[in-house]
């Protein structure tokens, strides 16, 4: 393998880790907030794309108002979802919020089939400029770049809002303790409604991104199963965690794919090289990189 | 729960199974409706009472790890792929019979439950859906890729058992087979609630802790219940695979897992009872809707086209309205109704 090669798969590796990573940041900030674990954060991806799509190429609506009726249609989506599925479900056990959240996302995939059906969209006036700049001595296309640094920024933004803003505070407040965060004036329902309309607009940011790139199907929420491996590596519960996971695991998968097949010819390891990767570091270290331990002795 | 003119007045009374001559006469007359049943239906309906039956076997064990047990899997799926695959390697390319090859594939796949059952050390929760998540999609694409094995993505062409010369390769015999181990495995499961190492199952998902310091051994337990979960998977899948006589790795997929999650969600966590009716109402449930969207087509003709997606989005739909409404399951619902009538009209 030259090295040339292996950059190669590094730097693709970053792209489409970047991707993952805006979506297991989405998934953190649900997770963070309101303990629900999102098995339907591909869907909000998928269809944050989607909606964009209609917008941009069935409508012919300039991209910046596009991006900003997308997003508007993302937090819509995301507060009708939070008030008549989640709500409810508050103080049931965890696998009933599991199971939730998985019968949402098949009613998402379905609602996406049946309004745009099964073929591949392809986004038509691009967002970036179709040009390549070489790259430590290969040539990389412009809007990989562009996807990268976009994902970078909505990690710093949302670093720094968890940090210094006072929603952001509130938040962290209703992740360690919901009752005093609520005996101490901050409204838990807005906390919680506030997560998931974050949640979604991340995940459909990432979405128009991926449907810039690659075009648009309905197998798009493919990228919501790659969190877990994602966010489990970095953390749960980790705003870091989240972006640095998914870039790891999208530059891991890439290498042991690239490693698989030229040294055992074994084709398709991409596929489940991050699920063992996930198996293993649930073995030796369950919490992640830069999640909470919660330690609990007998 | 116990209501007011329940006169069970020793611990043997109030462990039975079949508590009342009511109910005694009623699943024994069930049981023998089931026997007559491929006397009369067409092949057709037989032909899904006979995966309803094998589904109630998923079910139940299923229900065992994440209803009794409080260990949720997302990987049930998997693996009756496991028990699928290991009988039809065992009939189809070893050439040994049918009665071998169902309980090796019920031993294989508890070894396999067992091996992915290991995190459970350690994780609970969510992190042990997420690991059992992970081993649904790494059986999956070992499923695909270990071709000497597996036959890859063309599949296995598994043969119908036999015995003494008599072929059983109509649905009409095949349903008894399946219809006995069913029965066996459920009143099983069943009685073994009701043994010393179902209470700890219970006790493990009630207060780990607690049952802990009672003298539970947690791993124990916990990996136990992985194996008796993973042996019934592995009996359903073989007798799915030879009920079809064919296995190939996309029958498996996590979508399957979800389905039997569902079941046991929507019949009732922790009952053999739920388990039964979920998986009932799930393996009706996709028929209903065929049959729904057929007769809409005629009148929206663009339907037909969309079916597929609508199903599934109807699914879903289903998941949620019953999570929303019917946290208990169908089992609590049918145990408040028997209660409203039994204490009419004061219902305190």
């Amino acid at each position: 393998m030259t090295a040339q090669y292996f950059l190669q798969l590094v730097i693709s590796g970053l792209v489409i880790g970047s991707i993952y990573s805006a979506v297991a940041l989405g998934f953190v900030i649900i997770y963070k907030a309101t303990r629900v674990v999102n098995f339907a954060q591909g869907e909000l991806l998928m269809v944050g794309a989607y909606v964009c799509y209609a917008f941009l190429v069935q409508m012919h609506v300039p991209f910046g108002v596009a991006l900003l009726l997308t997003i508007g249609f993302s937090m819509v989506l995301a507060m009708i979802i939070e008030r008549l599925i989640l709500r409810p479900m508050i103080g049931e056990p965890i696998i009933s919020i599991i199971m939730v959240t998985i019968g949402l996302s098949l009613v998402l995939r379905s609602a996406v089939s049946v309004v745009w059906g099964t073929d591949i969209l392809v986004f038509e006036p691009k967002l970036f400029p179709q040009e390549t700049i070489t790259l430590a001595g290969m040539p990389v296309s412009l809007e990989f770049v562009w996807c990268f640094v976009l994902s970078i920024f909505l990690l710093a933004v949302f670093s720094v809002f968890f940090k210094y803003s006072k929603a952001g505070v509130a938040m962290r407040a209703t992740a360690f303790n919901q009752q005093v965060a609520q005996s101490m004036g901050i409204s838990v329902k807005y906390i919680f409604a506030m997560s998931w309309v974050i949640s979604a607009v991340v995940s459909g940011i990432g979405g128009v991104l991926i449907g810039n790139i690659n075009g648009i199907n309905n197998t798009l929420y493919h990228f919501g199963l790659k969190v877990f491996p994602a966010t489990i590596l970095g953390g749960l519960d980790s705003i870091l965690g989240a972006a640095l996971g998914g870039m790891i695991i999208g530059v891991l998968e890439n290498l042991s794919d690239g490693l698989c097949n030229t040294y055992f010819g074994l084709s398709g390891v991409k596929e489940v090289a991050p699920y063992i990767i996930l198996v293993v570091i649930l073995m030796i270290k369950p919490y992640g990189l830069f999640g909470t331990k919660e330690i609990e002795r007998v | 729960m116990h209501f007011c003119g329940d006169y069970r007045t020793s611990y043997q009374k109030d462990m039975e199974i079949l508590q009342t001559p009511v109910t005694k006469i009623f699943v024994t007359a069930f049981f023998l409706c089931l026997l007559a049943w491929p006397l009369v239906v067409k092949s057709e309906y037989l032909w899904i009472t006979m995966q309803i039956i094998i589904a109630v076997i998923g079910a139940v064990g299923l229900n065992i790890l994440t209803g009794f047990t409080g260990q949720i899997s997302l990987g049930q799926g998997a693996f009756l792929g496991v028990g699928a695959y290991t009988s039809a390697y065992i009939t189809a390319k070893m050439g040994l019979p049918f009665w071998v090859g169902v309980p090796a594939a019920g031993v294989v796949t508890a070894m396999a439950g067992m091996i992915f059952g290991v995190p459970s050390l350690r994780l609970k929760g969510l992190y042990l859906a997420i690991a059992t998540l992970a081993s649904q999609f790494i059986l999956e694409w070992v499923f695909l890729r270990w071709e000497p094995v597996t036959g890859g993505s063309y599949g296995i062409v598994v043969p119908r058992p036999s015995i003494g010369g008599y072929v059983f390769d109509t649905d009409r015999s095949f349903y008894y087979i399946v219809l006995i181990i069913a029965a066996v495995m459920v009143l099983f499961a069943a009685n073994l609630m009701r043994t010393r190492t179902g209470r700890a199952f219970m006790a493990v998902r009630d207060h780990y802790i607690s049952a802990e310091i009672m003298g539970i051994n947690l791993f124990k337990y916990r990996i136990l219940s992985f194996a008796v979960s993973s042996f019934y998977a592995g009996v359903a899948g073989a007798l799915y695979g030879h009920s079809l006589r064919y296995v190939s790795s996309e029958q498996f997929n996590i979508g399957v897992s979800i389905t039997y999650l569902a079941m046991i969600i929507i019949g009732g966590l922790g009952s053999i009872l739920g388990s039964i009716y979920g998986a009932v109402f799930m393996m009706l449930l996709p028929k209903l809707l065929t049959v729904v969207t057929t007769n809409l087509s005629a009148s929206f003709p663009g339907i037909a086209e969309v079916a597929i997606a609508l199903e599934q989005g109807v699914f879903g739909a289903i998941i949620i309205l019953f999570l929303v409404f019917e946290p208990d399951g169908l089992a609590h619902r049918w145990k408040m109704i028997k209660a409203y009538w039994k204490l009419y009209p004061f219902s305190y």
